[in-house]
């Protein structure tokens, strides 16, 4: 399966990546030789084989849903790129 | 003292041939003098190193010292260090000091060793060639007009040149087991689970695994004696009994059957690298092992099964960076929406964007099942081929890379040419076993590494008949030509 620039267009808005005029071009290629290497799955036959999520088939463990992590916005807010009053500043999103 | 191995430093430290200020110290001077050449670190934490060594030296002499107290280590950038720039390569976390240490981190701290800094890798560990990384690339101590493989390639290098006596590393597929080939050294990585995952910045996180590099099977175990264990942060970390690594090392090898798979020698490999490691198997064979040939069928849809599972996981994964909260964002952005996009845009490399791209196509709507699933569902027959194959054998070896190292811009900007390097490592990360990489020759005076592939938590049995090997031979002894 290819992909044509307006794939790529969709895509970067899907994955929030802006893709410029000047490298659109570049891009398209590689990720088309990138699929073409991938469609060698469809060779494989796959029938009645269940899809392996976690490599030793293990399940999540759980714990007790109780509060176990205390408030840390002192020491996280000073990595942010715009904070006020204890609140992450990011552009206007509602006039 | 810094051709010693991480044993032998340990010796020293015990019986006060040096201290861990003066050991410390000389390993920083050597970062100092020699790094500029091989771009291994993108932080040194020289003034915290020599306060840790100060309080080492105090616990050796009070006789309380844990149990690698003293001895230095350098962290790949991928591992949160509190209070420490941790960039994971990446232009995105070039301003990022994290406020907690990752799981690996805490754990090696209380085996008291002390941190010499933070090692260059590929961008968010994506590269087999540590040429994605934002700081630049690292030169292999070897030949430094080649790359030291990726993406753990400041670690390897690090330790190959001996500015580090071990380090740590990360594996999604080959990581630490292609470098470790490249550079030269002794690189392991665990089975799925083994090591906490918490703090380590994550890529694709049902295949990626932290590891030990060192120069000797003996200082990996050490390492990962220290490394491995339940960390109840880390979801995905497993209750399996963490056994001593070290105490199992000098057995003998005679009886075992390793398993040569025939896909692994096909028309790919080097013909001067098969017969380095043929002559390794040979070594083992003299030691009493047993060679039989194997097949593991699905092994050529691995790269092509990996490159749609990684990128859909990394696609997720790094949607967590969005200017808003930490890491980069863009200037004057008009609205949230292109805050998104340009931050993004401006702060991940071609070969993050190139995946996350690949990622979310293989996740869209009407590709889901073609892409992802068909992946998952060729995943488990990779494994079932490993199972079988376990049911006659105790190991299973070959090769680590095709290829010794390459020079810069070798693959171009064909991606896919770069991704075939991995092609004999990338197996075991979906099948989440254990694999390691140990020098075994040389061609044309560039390292050549030996894969050791484990059963699931046989950790144990591939540092024993590594060890094994290098009671025998010397290739883990010779060093590039300034390390003397």
């Amino acid at each position: 399966m290819s992909i044509d620039r307006t794939d790529i267009e969709k895509l970067g808005e899907l994955a929030r990546i802006a893709v410029t005029e000047e490298n659109i071009e570049a891009t398209t290629r590689s990720i088309n030789e990138v699929l073409a290497l991938v469609d060698q799955l469809q060779s494989a036959n796959t029938a009645n084989v269940k899809p392996l999520a976690n490599p030793l088939d293990a399940t999540q463990r759980l714990r007790h849903d109780q509060i176990s992590e205390s408030n840390h916005r002192d020491d996280f807010q000073p990595l942010a790129p715009a904070t006020e009053n204890g609140l992450y500043l990011v552009p206007k999103v509602i006039d | 003292m810094h051709t010693k191995t991480l044993a032998e430093l340990k010796t020293g430290l015990t019986n006060g041939e040096f201290s861990s200020v003066e050991l410390t110290q000389h390993f920083l001077d050597r970062i100092k003098n020699l790094d500029s050449k091989y771009n291994c670190f993108i932080s040194v934490t020289e003034e915290a190193a020599l306060a840790q060594a100060r309080q080492c030296d105090e616990h050796l002499a009070a006789g309380d010292a844990p149990v690698l107290c003293g001895l230095p280590i350098a962290h790949k950038d991928i591992f949160c260090t509190e209070g420490i720039r941790t960039s994971c390569g990446s232009r995105m976390l070039d301003n990022f000091v994290p406020p907690y240490n990752a799981g690996v981190v805490d754990k090696i701290a209380k085996a008291g060793m002390v941190v010499l800094g933070k090692t260059n890798m590929d961008e968010f560990a994506m590269g087999s060639s540590n040429e994605t990384s934002y700081y630049g690339p690292v030169k292999n101590p070897w030949h430094t007009d080649c790359v030291p493989g990726g993406s753990s390639g400041g670690s390897a290098a690090a330790v190959a040149a001996c500015l580090s006596p071990v380090a740590t590393a990360t594996d999604t597929g080959g990581s630490i087991r292609q470098p470790a080939a490249l550079c030269g050294i002794t690189g392991l990585k665990p089975t799925y689970g083994r090591v906490s995952r918490w703090g380590m910045i994550a890529f694709a996180s049902s295949l990626d695994q932290g590891g030990p590099m060192a120069r000797t099977a003996e200082d990996a175990a050490m390492l990962l004696n220290v490394m491995a264990g339940l960390d109840s942060r880390d979801s995905t970390s497993t209750e399996h009994e963490v056994p001593d690594y070290t105490a199992t090392l000098n057995q003998g090898i005679a009886g075992l059957t390793i398993g040569i798979p025939t896909e692994y020698f096909d028309e790919g490999l080097n013909p001067a690298t098969e017969q380095a490691v043929r002559n390794a198997l040979s070594e083992l064979e003299k030691q009493g092992a047993r060679l039989k040939e194997i097949t593991l069928p699905h092994s050529h849809l691995s790269v092509p099964a990996y490159y749609v599972i990684a990128p859909a996981e990394a696609s997720a994964n790094l949607s967590r960076f969005d200017g808003a909260r930490y890491g980069y964002r863009c200037k004057d952005p008009v609205d949230l929406h292109d805050m998104y996009m340009r931050s993004r845009a401006e702060a991940f490399g071609d070969e993050v964007k190139r995946r996350i791209l690949v990622g979310a196509y293989c996740l869209s709507a009407g590709y889901y099942d073609a892409y992802y699933n068909k992946a998952m569902q060729v995943r488990r027959l990779i494994k079932n081929d490993f199972e079988s194959a376990f049911s006659e054998v105790d190991v299973i070896a070959g090769p680590t890379c095709p290829n010794p190292a390459f020079e810069f811009g070798a693959k171009g900007d064909n991606p896919v040419a770069m991704y075939l390097e991995d092609i004999y490592t990338i197996a075991a990360n979906l099948a989440g076993l254990p694999a390691m990489s140990l020098p075994c020759g040389f061609v044309d005076q560039k390292p050549v590494g030996l894969q050791l592939i484990g059963q699931y938590f046989d950790e144990a049995r591939m540092l024993n008949i590594s060890h094994r090997y290098q009671l025998a031979t010397d290739w883990h002894c010779q060093s590039p030509s300034d390390v003397s």
